[in-house]
Formats: structure tokens, C-alpha cells, sequence
């Protein structure tokens, strides 16, 4: 068209400030314009690192079940500024607001079981908070504010750091006379410094479920070793069918402590040592590359370990999951399958077949404003409403009860594979980790077994330099 | 402007003054307040206390009492997973950002040329960047890069007779960085794409008038000669946007990658590592900040070296 305007800008020469900042205004408009749509919430700034993660939380576990209905958004939402602080201090009369958190349980029919018990407590008005996605990193921020809810539930319990930097009140005493009632080995995970900290509600346990005819057809007894079961997972595997399925990580996320336990190591020792040096361990997770290279373990499946999807839907013959997908596999699959813990090393060495076992346990906040009422409820509930647990652990998803008492009246344990897992659950149940245990110590191993897992890392001298990480964090708490 | 506001000064009081003339102080104030506050807010606010943060032994608290003074530097700065993260984000970088401007570039010379249906090819290129990257990463990693038969990418391979490849899950050979890179790409390509476009369009026809009669010929001599050096604001501004982008990458990576509160130690980017040490499981916000303070520096001054280099000296302007 027309020439006069351009002068400045018709030469290809360096670029001056003016032509960056205008074409730096472009940039600008435009990224406003992406902005409407991307939804990443981290236009512009450079440094917020928090400001870009928390949003991506949200949507993060999807895989996690395949059941969960709706993620629907909490109803109580974050505070407890409906409570003033003017009633805090108030007339005795008037009922206390609690707020009590869960996190998603992917079963039907969960949350309106759990919020019908909130409802029935006569003495406080309990919200429920319901949360999807990343509930870990969800109740760490809460606590560190004053929205921090009444009323959690923790996964094995508060973390160590959490007991120790004060954040949870100690709960002695609210068990009575039900205190030997509970699964002991729950109790004392949730214990530190003679104190308890959380209430067990339900115990989760993971275990290997198989198909029996798949496993029949190829004339295959049930393994009761680690070379057994990669020898079946190999003879079941028949193209796109895989033997086996531990997890798309290969089995970093679920198998480090019953690989210990198989041979007859442990996380950490009795007093409080690293308890994985034996060269044992070091063969043993060495195996575990020679069965992710094998190709006959199941990877990239659409939904993870936790869910019943995949081998309801025969991607493998045998895999590794947990009792909560009981309801599933029983209607999917009728009687056609069993269960199995994960076997031993080897028959001879000092290893046995075991199974992690686990509990959400209740806590208290030690920011709440009202804690006596929060502890009253806890005890309410986890304690004295029997008939409410009982109904929590069996009516939706399949947990074990975490009292003795209760886990005989559950009568959809009684029989069948169900009735089988809890025989496995009572002989070879391990709590999942030691409370001394830190997620940064859980980071090191599952970082150091990825690399022997998939790269195929030196199990020795991948497992020698998690040694000196985990004890630099025994130092820090073990007090 | 001060000279102004004295003039007025005798008639009216102080309230007068601080209203400027035409109460233009206040009209400023009602437009750029709120967006100061909301900056000092959520963003000066809680940069600079971070910075206090990384300074303490603060874990599980905000409000940390134990000065450790620059112990979480020093542990940050010989982590080697830290140190790794950071490796991992130079081989992001190196796939991603010229990768990206290839194509920004080559789409926008397409429909730059294109008379038909412009407006249409322009909207369909860039209407991926409306798309957020959670629900793109579950995308990819559910239902196109999944390791069984049913993913879009092995359907393809059993066409051809191919064995299933599970992409996220192993590393030798790391197929990983083949679902992250097309993911990014697919998602901003068509943002950069309008960039270039406009840049594009800001070249003056008389360039290539001229250099049709100095006997250029059409395509890449012209190209090379008219069209890529006329681009060069547009290219500078683009290479730093990317490679902030991609120091900053975290919703792709950690929404295929992350397994039930464990994070691979490989294709693991900073913001990624330091999401779990200080939000995550960890809550070690004392160095997750100091993390963060360290990663910011480095953003700091790669982006003005970058800027720097690629600009060059200002001999003329």
C-alpha cells in the first residue's frame, strides 16, 4: 500500500526498546485474550509457585476411582466464620458448630452416611466437609489457618511433624474401656510420646486378587513366592491379557513394603533404625526390574491399582488392590476370583507373605475453638456409635472394622473371599509405614526404586544413598 | 501537575490538594487501587514472605520461630533431586521452545498466505489455547497415551503390527517426553501462532514491493531475507515468553505423571519438586521458599540475559 509511516521500523536492524515494547503490548493483549479461556492461574507471575499449584490440585486424581460418583463441592466450605468469636465464650446453652472433614471416598453413598451421623449428634451442629482430589496437601494448608476444621480425618494419623509442631491434640483417654478392643497395631501407629492422636475409624487393606479361571485354564496354582508369581504372571500373559498389574508406576507406589517384608526387612527397625540394609533387600527390588522389563506386568492401564477396573475389564489376570473394591469384583466377577497376600521371597529365606493394612484415624485440630466439643463428638462417634461404624465399614465401600468386637459382627466379612482377606489381614497385616517414617524419607525410597525399577539403577548403591536421607530425618524427629 | 495543585491550595483545604486537579488523584486511585491492592495482596505480599520463610526452619508453619539464616539455601543448592529438577527443565526447554516456534511460526506463514476461510483456520489454531491443561492432561494420559489397546496411540501401532507401548510408565526409551511435548505444543501453539500473525502482518508490503524488483525470488529467499529479519521483535518476545512458560511448567507434568501422592524422580520440573516439599506431604516451607527464591533468580536473569543476547547491542535507536 502507502509507504510514509514506517520509517522507523522498516529496518531489520537491532531491535530498539520502542519496537519491544510494542510488540511486548501485543504480547500482553493477546495473553489477556488466552487468559479468558487457559484457566492455568499463573499469568504473569514469575515466582508464585504456590499460586500455580494449588489450582492443578483439583483436578489431579481422577484415576483414583473409577466408582466416585459426583465431585460435587463440599458443602461446608472452609470456615468456621459462621461460628463468631463472640460465641465461643457464650451462654453454655447454645450448640457448638463443628466442622469435620473427610476426604472423598470414591463409594456411592458415603457422604450421605457419613453426613446423616453428623446429623444424628445431639450436642453440636457438625458441617461436613467432603473433599476430591489432593486431601493430603488440602488439610496440611487448613491447619496451618485459622479455617483449620474442628474435626479430620488423617490418613495412618496426623504425620510425625504435625504431632510435633502442635498442630493436633492428644486424645487420651476417649477410648475407656474400649481401648483393647481396637486393632493394637493401628494404636500404636497412631500413638507418639504415650499419647494418641487419632481414632482409628476403618482399616484399608491391599491385597493380590487373581482369577481363578484364568489362572485354572493355564493349570497355575496360587504363587507363594516372588519366582512363582513372575513365573505365573508370564504363563498368564497372552497378548494384549497381562499377567499382572501393580500399579502404572510398575509397583514404586505399592510395593516397597511388602517387598521388604518379604524378606524379612522393614522400613525401619524396632528402635527407630534404617531397617532395609541387609543385601537381601537390595536382590529383592532387583527382581522387581527383571519383572517390569518381562513384559508381562500390565502398564498405562486407563485407572490405577486402586480401582477394580482393570482386571474387571481382563487387561491382566492377577492384581494388586485393595479390599475396597470388593463390591466390585463380587459383582463383575461373582465367584471367579481370590486373594492373596504378596508372597514371600523366596521359601527358604527370613521373609513371609504380608499386606500393608492401614486407617484413616479422626483428630483434633489444636486450632479449633471449641476442642472439648471436638473430642466429645470424635469419642461419639468412633467410640461409643458402634452401629455407625459398623454401617461405615460394610455398607459401601469394604473396609475391616477397627475393633475386634465389631469386625465379628460384620457379617459380609463372615464368608467367601471377604471372609478369606480378613484370615490374611489377621496373619500378615503390616501397618503401611512407621510413624518416624516422613513423607521426605517416603520421597528418597520411591524416588531411589523408581530407579531401580525402571532404569534398572544398581539396587545396592541406589538403596545406600536413601540410607543417609532417612537417618538425617530420624535425627530431626525421633526425640 | 504540583504547580497546578499549589494554585489551588489557598481556596480549598487539604482535602482539596489531595484530590488533584479535576480530582484527578482520586480518578487515579479508583482505577489503578484495586488492582494494586489485589498485586500487593497475592503477589508482593506473599513473595516477600517467602522470602522471610526461607530464612527459617519452618515446617508445618507460617509463622516459624527458629532462624536458620542460609541453611535452606545451602540444602536446596546440593540436592542433587533439586539440582535434577532443574536439568529436567533445560531438556523441557530444549524440546519445547524451539519445537513450539517452528510450528507458531510455520502456522502462521500458512494461514498468513491463505485467502480462504482465514479467519476460520485462525480461530481452529488457536482455539486449543482456551483448553485447560488439567482436562488436556487427562486427556492424553487417559485416553490417547494410555498403555493398553484402547489408547489412540496404540490403535495406530496395532495397525502396523506394533506391540503395545506403555508411555508414561517406562523411560528406556522415555516416550514420557513425546506425551508432554506434543501436549504443550498442541496447547499454545495456536497463541503463538496469532503472535506471529500480527507480527506478520506489521511488515510493510513495500519491503517485499522492493525486493521483488531487486529480483528476490518468492519463497525462501524472501523469506529469509525480508520476512525473518522483520520478525525479530515479534521472535525475541516469543523465545522469552516460552522459556518462561517452561521454567514455570507444572499442570501437564504433574497431572500425567503423579501417582497417588508420589512424584517419578524423572521429568520431575522445579515448581513440581517444590509443590511437594512445601505443599505437598512434606510441608517444608521453609526451603520450598527458599527453592522458589532461588528458581525466581534464575528465571530473573535468564530472561534478561536472554533478552539481552538476542536483542544485541542498541547500536541504532
Amino acid at each position: 500500500m502507502t509507504v510514509g509511516n514506517d520509517q522507523g521500523r522498516t529496518r531489520p536492524g537491532p531491535l530498539n526498546r520502542r519496537a519491544f515494547f510494542s510488540v511486548g503490548g501485543t504480547l500482553a493483549a493477546a495473553g489477556i485474550l488466552a487468559a479468558c479461556g487457559s484457566n492455568t492461574g499463573r499469568d504473569g507471575g514469575t515466582t508464585s509457585a504456590a499460586a500455580g499449584s494449588t489450582e492443578a490440585t483439583a483436578g489431579t486424581t481422577a484415576g483414583t476411582s473409577a466408582a466416585s460418583s459426583a465431585a460435587s463441592s463440599p458443602a461446608s466450605g472452609a470456615g468456621s466464620a459462621a461460628s463468631s468469636a463472640s460465641s465461643a465464650s457464650g451462654p453454655a446453652g447454645a450448640k457448638p458448630t463443628l466442622n469435620q472433614w473427610y476426604h472423598e471416598y470414591g463409594e456411592e453413598g458415603t457422604k450421605a452416611a457419613v453426613e446423616k451421623y453428623a446429623a444424628a449428634y445431639p450436642n453440636a451442629t457438625v458441617k461436613v466437609g467432603w473433599f476430591p482430589g489432593d486431601y493430603d496437601s488440602k488439610i496440611a494448608a487448613a491447619l496451618l489457618t485459622s479455617d483449620a476444621p474442628d474435626v479430620f480425618e488423617a490418613g495412618n494419623g496426623p504425620s510425625i511433624d504435625a504431632i510435633q509442631g502442635g498442630q493436633v491434640l492428644p486424645l487420651d483417654g476417649l477410648l475407656g474401656d474400649a481401648k483393647d478392643d481396637f486393632t493394637q497395631s493401628l494404636i500404636e501407629r497412631m500413638t507418639y510420646d504415650g499419647k494418641l492422636y487419632a481414632i482409628p475409624q476403618v482399616i484399608d487393606m491391599q491385597l493380590l486378587v487373581y482369577r481363578k479361571s484364568m489362572l485354572a485354564d493355564k493349570n497355575i496354582q496360587p504363587p507363594t513366592t516372588f519366582d512363582e508369581l513372575a513365573a505365573a504372571a508370564k504363563a498368564l500373559t497372552d497378548g494384549d491379557l497381562k499377567g499382572l498389574f501393580v500399579g502404572n508406576d510398575g509397583g514404586v507406589g505399592t510395593l516397597v513394603g511388602p517387598t521388604l517384608w518379604s524378606v524379612g526387612a522393614d522400613y525401619l527397625t524396632k528402635d527407630n533404625k534404617v531397617g532395609f540394609t541387609d543385601p537381601a533387600v537390595a536382590t529383592a527390588f532387583g527382581k522387581l526390574h527383571e519383572l517390569f522389563t518381562s513384559g508381562s506386568l500390565l502398564l498405562g492401564a486407563p485407572t490405577d491399582w486402586s480401582a477394580p477396573d482393570a482386571i474387571v475389564n481382563e487387561l491382566c489376570a492377577m492384581q494388586w488392590t485393595g479390599l475396597w473394591t470388593f463390591p466390585t469384583l463380587q459383582k463383575e466377577l461373582g465367584d471367579d476370583f481370590g486373594v492373596l497376600p504378596w508372597p514371600k521371597f523366596s521359601s527358604s529365606g527370613a521373609g513371609a507373605p504380608s499386606v500393608p493394612i492401614g486407617a484413616y484415624g479422626s483428630c483434633v485440630a489444636a486450632k479449633s475453638q471449641y476442642p472439648d466439643a471436638a473430642k466429645a463428638f470424635v469419642k461419639w462417634l468412633w467410640v461409643d456409635q458402634t452401629s455407625f461404624q459398623i454401617d461405615f465399614a460394610t455398607s459401601y465401600g469394604f473396609h475391616v472394622p477397627a475393633r475386634a468386637s465389631l469386625a465379628a459382627k460384620a457379617d459380609k466379612l463372615k464368608s467367601g473371599e471377604a471372609a478369606e482377606a480378613v484370615k490374611i489381614l489377621q496373619e500378615n497385616g503390616h501397618a503401611q509405614t512407621p510413624l518416624f517414617w516422613t513423607p521426605a524419607s517416603g520421597t528418597a525410597m520411591s524416588d531411589a526404586v523408581t530407579k531401580i525399577i525402571k532404569d534398572g539403577a544398581d539396587p545396592t548403591k541406589t538403596l545406600a544413598g536413601v540410607v543417609g536421607k532417612v537417618n538425617a530425618e530420624l535425627k530431626r524427629v525421633v526425640k | 501537575m504540583a504547580s497546578q495543585a499549589a494554585v489551588g491550595a489557598p481556596r480549598a483545604g487539604l482535602g482539596r490538594k489531595l484530590l488533584g486537579p479535576q480530582n484527578r488523584n482520586l480518578w487515579f486511585w479508583v482505577f489503578v487501587g484495586p488492582f494494586l491492592l489485589g498485586l500487593l495482596i497475592f503477589v508482593y505480599i506473599p513473595i516477600l514472605w517467602s522470602i522471610y520463610l526461607s530464612f527459617f526452619d519452618a515446617r508445618n508453619t507460617v509463622t516459624p520461630t527458629t532462624f536458620v539464616g542460609f541453611d535452606n539455601y545451602k540444602f536446596m543448592l546440593t540436592d542433587p533431586a533439586f539440582l535434577s529438577s532443574l536439568g529436567t527443565f533445560a531438556v523441557f526447554a530444549v524440546f519445547i521452545v524451539p519445537v513450539t516456534y517452528a510450528f507458531g511460526l510455520a502456522l502462521a506463514l500458512a494461514v498468513n498466505r491463505t485467502h480462504w476461510f482465514q479467519a476460520f483456520y485462525r480461530s481452529a489454531f488457536f482455539l486449543p489455547t482456551a483448553c485447560s491443561y488439567v482436562v488436556a492432561s487427562l486427556i492424553w494420559r487417559m485416553t490417547i497415551f494410555n498403555g493398553v489397546r484402547s489408547g489412540l496411540a496404540n490403535t495406530v501401532l496395532g495397525w502396523f503390527g506394533f506391540d503395545n507401548v506403555a508411555w508414561l510408565s517406562v523411560t528406556h526409551p522415555p516416550w514420557y517426553w513425546l506425551v508432554l511435548v506434543t501436549l504443550r505444543l498442541w496447547l499454545q501453539v495456536g497463541f503463538y501462532m496469532i503472535l506471529f500473525l500480527a507480527g506478520l502482518q506489521r511488515i510493510p508490503p513495500i519491503l517485499y514491493e522492493a525486493a521483488a524488483i531487486d529480483g528476490a525470488k518468492a519463497g525462501w529467499q524472501t523469506f529469509r531475507y525480508i520476512t525473518f529479519p522483520q520478525l525479530r521483535a515479534t521472535s525475541v518476545a516469543v523465545l522469552v515468553l516460552l522459556l518462561i512458560n517452561a521454567f514455570q511448567a507444572f499442570d501437564e507434568f504433574y497431572n500425567t505423571l503423579s501417582n497417588f501422592g508420589s512424584y517419578p524422580p524423572y521429568a520431575r520440573p522445579p515448581l513440581v519438586y517444590l509443590y511437594y516439599i512445601a505443599l505437598g506431604s512434606q510441608q517444608d516451607l521453609g526451603r520450598g521458599s527458599a527453592g522458589a527464591i532461588i528458581l525466581a533468580v534464575l528465571i530473573g536473569l535468564v530472561t534478561v540475559l536472554q533478552a539481552r543476547f538476542l536483542t544485541g547491542r542498541r547500536r541504532s535507536a
